[in-house]
């Protein structure tokens, strides 16, 4: 089996990494990088919970594969916090009481991170429209909602 | 049983052809055993699920003229193969011309599935349900194909086959989407319903495209597509004559829904009965025309 040598850099740290064609983004991540904080709840683009940006831009990295983020930024929950000051979207989820479980939430923070960061000020219904890909079994939704909120306004 | 429900994708090998004709030529020349993909938003589900075991995936999305999305106040908008919905429904110029295609797309998955998802891999992927089928016919798109004897175009009116099925043969390469100006004076809607209200795949899917046409009898040329009650979306033929040929009333709206109600052949299926999916066809196509016929009066005469 071929494998790729790629490089691409994970919250602002540029790696070079051997890989097979088969490996998802998400394995990649998890599995060679060790950055388990970005989770794995169906690997089939569905519950969002494994989100990233690449480039900038959230996707499901279950559904990426890794040879095609050669020269590609990525950003995980594990990037977030800038020198131990949590983002907007961390600190506002806790204050908010929007963690239950926590599977759903490192996927909620970037997807919210995300659309913070294209319209600062979203209304509920975009709040709404930007978590779809994001499902949660524990919190009924309401409290992450109001910490997206939250965190809208501490911009 | 141990039941893995997070499967690995398969093993294959990843290709990324510098030119069209390379990729085209390597296509043909593994016909049975390589798959171009954009988003891979289905390709790699069904690899996942075990129906598809490609030995070559072939990247394209980097292929000349693939990531353009241009309009030209001339001759309409084209959308490389490449462009991610959220590209589409982001831009200024499909917002102004073509609202009815971005209004399509945004029904499509979640925001983070539509960083990779494409228009073009929705054609491709011939799904019965594909959401954004409908508002590609009902704008007469056609598409740009390259192939092993070079570049060509097909109108997608006759581009599907059945599920799954399309014209395209090993080698060739759909490399944008091209629309021509839409309709003077038209507007349309997109209405989808699912098991929720977004992100499902659609139960029955109601596109419909209306405007001022002096050359129909009844003054308004509609344009209809049905998406998940047939083997593909299709075009009502019918019930789109009836509304050309009828002055607009409820009752000619009526009519035209009940002609497209029965212009379906849906199936039973997880997501909805037969003949729930006929009524829903009829029932959302008179909402959807008299929505536009709406719109429409309520517009200065052109
Ligand atoms: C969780 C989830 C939710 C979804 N929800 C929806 C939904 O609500 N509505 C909907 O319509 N779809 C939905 N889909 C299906 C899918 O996302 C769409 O069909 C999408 O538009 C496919 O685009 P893609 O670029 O990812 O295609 P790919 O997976 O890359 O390709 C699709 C098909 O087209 C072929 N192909 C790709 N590129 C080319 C090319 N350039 N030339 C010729 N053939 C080509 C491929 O071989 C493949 O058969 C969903 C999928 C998932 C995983
Ligand atoms: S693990 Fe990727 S969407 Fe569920
Ligand atoms: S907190 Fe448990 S899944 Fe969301």
């Amino acid at each position: 089996m071929v494998v790729h040598s790629i490089e691409v850099t994970v919250n602002g740290e540029p790696r070079q990494i051997a890989i097979p064609p088969s490996m998802t983004l998400l394995r990649l991540l998890r599995e060679s990088l060790a950055l388990t904080g970005t989770k794995n709840g169906c690997a089939a683009g569905e519950c969002g919970a494994c989100t990233v940006l690449l480039n900038g831009e959230p996707v499901n990295s279950c559904m990426v594969l890794a040879v095609e983020c050669d020269g590609a930024q990525i950003v995980t929950v594990e990037g977030l916090a800038q020198d131990s000051r949590l983002d907007p979207v961390q600190q506002a989820i806790i204050d908010a009481g929007g963690v239950q479980c926590g599977f759903c939430t490192p996927g909620i923070l970037i997807s919210s991170r995300a659309l913070l960061d294209r319209n600062p000020e979203p209304s509920e219904e975009d709040i709404r429209e930007a978590l779809v890909g994001n499902l949660c079994r524990c919190t009924g939704y309401l409290r992450i909602i109001e910490a997206v909120r939250l965190a809208a306004q501490t911009y | 049983m141990a039941i893995d429900t997070h499967p690995s994708l398969p093993e294959f090998e990843y290709i990324r052809p510098a030119t069209l004709s390379e990729a085209s030529e390597f296509l043909a020349n593994h016909a049975t055993e390589a798959r171009p993909f954009l988003g891979g938003t289905d390709v790699f589900v069904r690899m996942r699920d075990g129906a598809l075991a490609p030995r070559f995936l072939v990247d394209v999305k980097h292929l000349d003229g693939t990531g353009d999305l241009h309009f030209d106040p001339r001759s309409g908008l084209i959308i490389g193969a490449a462009v991610n919905m959220n590209r589409v429904i982001a831009s200024p110029d499909v917002q102004a011309h073509y609202p009815l295609l971005a209004q399509a797309c945004r029904t499509v998955a979640s925001y983070q599935l539509r960083t990779r998802a494409t228009i073009v891999g929705n054609l491709c992927n011939a799904s019965p349900a594909g959401d954004t089928i409908g508002a590609c016919l009902a704008f007469d798109a056609h598409l740009h194909i390259h192939g092993v004897s070079g570049p060509r175009e097909e109108p997608l009116s006759s581009f599907f086959l059945g599920p799954g099925r399309t014209v395209l043969k090993p080698g060739d390469i759909v490399t944008a989407i091209q629309f021509p100006l839409p309709p003077a004076g038209c507007t349309g809607v997109y209405l989808k319903l699912g098991r929720n209200r977004l992100s499902d795949l659609s139960i029955v899917g109601v596109t419909a495209l209306g405007g001022p046409d002096a050359a129909c009898p009844s003054g308004y040329r509609f344009r209809l597509a049905l998406a998940s009650v047939a083997p593909v979306p299709f075009v009502p033929a019918a019930a789109e004559a009836y509304l050309a040929g009828n002055a607009l009333s409820t009752e000619t709206i009526h009519q035209a829904a009940c002609l497209a109600a029965e212009a379906c052949t849906p199936i039973d299926d997880v997501r909805g009965g037969a003949r729930y999916r006929k009524q829903m066809v009829r029932n959302l196509s008179e909402r959807a025309l008299l929505t536009i016929w709406k719109t429409l009066a309520a517009q200065p005469a052109a």
